[in-house]
């Protein structure tokens, strides 16, 4: 047999039909549905009568528009549009029969966090969501593609994707990562090195000493990020934490069946000797605390460097970088560490979850913030119940962050939280497009560490001093 | 699906890289339930000022391309979240092609499955496409599916590729759901092989 990749693995086990030109059926183990991308597939399926074909392996939660505030059940903080697309879920999940998560649930909360929570999300799976984020899910070694709406519709319909394979690239980290460099780090300076276009046609496999040390938490922050460099997935393979995060989530396999499962998933890797279109290596050690100056995920830099000038960047990215600094109200030559901050923002599904949380408290710890506002939206209510009981959420509270239930928040601002023009937010999401986080708001995009050494100092803050 | 055979039409020029599909539709308007109604608030934030007025010197505000059928823009167009309402915008405002040097991968998809046409073109042509663009409206750019050709109004032709499924569709106007239904047996029997082999699914 000859060698294979991961990406090249799951393919195979998923391959429903394949035509003579090369265009492919996928079958899908997991489809994920929230409440922005889904209203218009499910009117197509009854225009035209058809149905869900597989309810029991579509799962449903409301997260881009939901309130985060703690007054949420009362109707009134939500607009009239976002009540009706929550309550087009709610009805469409119940008419339907798919499995749900209501905001009123403990366990609701982003869909990418919520899935493999709950276990929903298990290695060697194909797994789609109408959300480019879904690359998350590639943490676990499952094969996890963003979608349109008309292709939710296809999957709704017909449990398959139709896909051309992509290319494999294989991206890896050596060596140890240095003292408050993390996942964020990593993943912020891959989309450094290789641009925002760089995995266009590629399903990128991360690995390395690195990334074999990182939790399953860092695991998916870095994966979470790999459609910010363009890449259609990314992947990493399941190993012993990744099979320990598993055991015993709700929708987890059992007994026998965990056995069988475990037997699959163990040859979940890539041979030795497979053939890679495009590989990249970055020295563990080499990668610093990062931030992003521009609008565009690939404007990273290490926080000890300066604002760059647009005449250091060549072709189409002179006029970009140029707009991209005024935009965000910056001079070149300024060091990184200089810049004021008005807002922090903790959460999204880049870093949402538990350890995000951790690392942010460590900072905070018997501090004050020296921001105008500063918010935590943990990923899911389960995460915030947990960072509860670690007390970490008194941590937050004492140093003046508002502590907010689960949803996607200001990540996109799609609910009421979100920046004024001209204001500067250190955040822990991952785009820093214009306008993502409220009209005419700037965006610096870090690590839950770095946002909180920006909480504390009221600049951007290489969190080496504070630690 | 509307059909895509051929088209000639004003091209309006974009040279930026990155346009984003937070750029295309901003994330106010992705509330609604529908497909259509969205043209416009197609690039609303470059489009229209706090007040909601027209900024003059936004292209599609320019009396010449107002009635624009196909945008001619920068490497890695639609590149950011999975929004359908993207192409819906796009496609609601009357564009109905795209020439760029390259695509973010969702977005490409997402074109196809409502008729509108993204031609990817090396740099140097799309950069004399953008020339002829910015003559403005007498300048007709033409383009023929069929052939897989793009002219400028001078009468130089391009060749572009195009993924042969996704142009068959495209030209005879298929609803690619109906296309796979029509393989259920294939998915029965992977689904039933798949019970047998990864019951925990
Ligand atoms: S947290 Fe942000 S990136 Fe993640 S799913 Fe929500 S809106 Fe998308």
């Amino acid at each position: 047999m000859s060698p294979k990749t991961l990406y090249d693995k799951i393919w195979d086990a998923h391959l429903a039909h394949e035509a003579e030109d090369g265009t492919c059926l996928l079958y899908i183990d997991r489809h994920l549905v929230h409440e922005v991308t889904s209203p218009q597939a499910f009117e197509g399926l009854r225009m035209t009568g058809r149905t869900v074909r597989a309810p029991d392996k579509t799962i449903a939660v409301p997260d881009h528009n939901v309130p985060t505030t703690l007054d949420r059940a009362n109707a009134a903080t939500m607009t009239e549009d976002s009540r009706v697309q929550v309550e087009a879920l709610d009805k469409n999940a119940k008419d339907f029969g798919i499995h749900y998560y209501p905001v009123s649930d403990i366990r609701q909360g982003i869909v990418h966090i919520v899935g493999p929570e709950q276990g929903w999300t298990l290695p060697g799976m194909t797994v789609v969501c109408g959300d480019s984020h879904t690359a998350t899910h590639g943490a676990f070694g499952a094969l996890a593609h963003g979608i349109g709406t008309s292709e939710v519709e296809h999957v709704l319909a017909t449990q398959t994707l139709i896909q051309q394979k992509s290319k494999n690239m294989k991206v890896e980290i050596t060596g140890k990562l240095r003292p408050g460099v993390t996942a964020k780090d990593i993943t912020m300076s891959v989309i450094g090195v290789t641009g925002t276009a760089g995995g266009t046609g590629y399903v990128i496999e991360y690995c390395g000493e690195a990334i074999r040390d990182l939790s399953m938490e860092g695991r998916m922050t870095v994966c979470n990020m790999a459609i910010e460099g363009g890449a259609r997935a990314g992947l990493i393979a399941p190993d012993e934490k990744t099979f320990e995060y598993c055991k015993g989530r709700p929708h987890a396999p059992k007994g026998a069946q965990w056995e069988a499962a475990m037997e699959w998933w163990k040859t979940l890797y890539s041979d030795d000797d497979a053939a890679w279109d495009k590989v990249i290596t970055i020295k563990g050690e080499d990668i610093a605390p990062v931030v992003t100056w521009g609008t565009s995920p690939e404007d990273v830099l290490p926080i000890t460097a300066n604002v760059p000038a647009a005449s250091d960047f060549e072709g189409g990215k002179v006029g970009a970088a140029e707009r991209a600094l005024e935009y965000m109200g910056l001079t070149s030559g300024t060091p990184l560490a200089d810049i004021e901050i008005d807002t922090v923002f903790i959460g999204s599904c880049t870093n949402g979850r538990i350890e995000d949380l951790r690392a942010a408290a460590d900072i905070l710890k018997g501090k004050k913030i020296a921001v105008k506002r500063a918010m935590v939206v943990p990923g899911s209510g389960l995460v915030r119940a947990q960072a509860e009981e670690e007390g970490l959420a008194d941590i937050f509270k004492e140093a003046g962050f508002e502590w907010r239930l689960a949803g996607c928040s200001m990540c996109l601002a799609m609910n009421p939280d979100q920046l004024q023009p001209g204001e500067r937010c250190a955040a822990t999401s991952n785009r820093n497009f214009e306008g993502r986080q409220g009209r005419g708001g700037r965006t610096h995009l870090m690590s839950p560490a770095m946002a909180a050494a920006a909480a504390v100092t009221g600049k951007l803050t290489d969190v080496r001093e504070l630690m | 699906m509307d059909k895509f055979d051929t088209l000639t039409g004003i091209a309006a020029p974009m040279p930026l890289i990155n346009i984003d599909t937070d750029m295309i539709i901003p994330k106010q308007f992705l509330k609604t339930i529908k497909r259509s109604g969205l043209g416009v608030n197609l690039f609303d934030e470059m489009r229209y000022d706090d007040d909601g007025n027209e900024i003059p010197d936004f292209v599609l505000n320019k009396t010449q391309y107002r009635d624009a059928e196909i945008l001619v823009a920068g490497d890695n167009f639609g590149c950011g979240s999975s929004r359908e309402h993207a192409p819906w915008a796009i496609k609601d405002f009357g564009i109905r092609c795209v020439i760029a040097p390259s695509y973010a991968d969702i977005f490409y998809n997402n074109c196809f499955k409502n008729g509108i046409l993204p031609i990817a073109l090396p740099q140097e042509q799309v950069d004399v496409i953008m020339k002829d663009a910015e003559k403005g409206a007498n300048a007709r750019v033409s383009i023929d599916l069929d052939a897989q050709t793009v002219t400028t109004s001078d009468g130089e032709v391009f060749s572009f590729e195009v993924d042969a499924f996704k142009k068959h569709c495209l030209m005879n106007g298929l609803d690619d759901i109906g296309l796979t239904m029509e393989k259920a047996a294939s998915i029965d029997s992977f689904e039933a092989a798949a019970a047998q082999s990864r019951p925990w699914v």
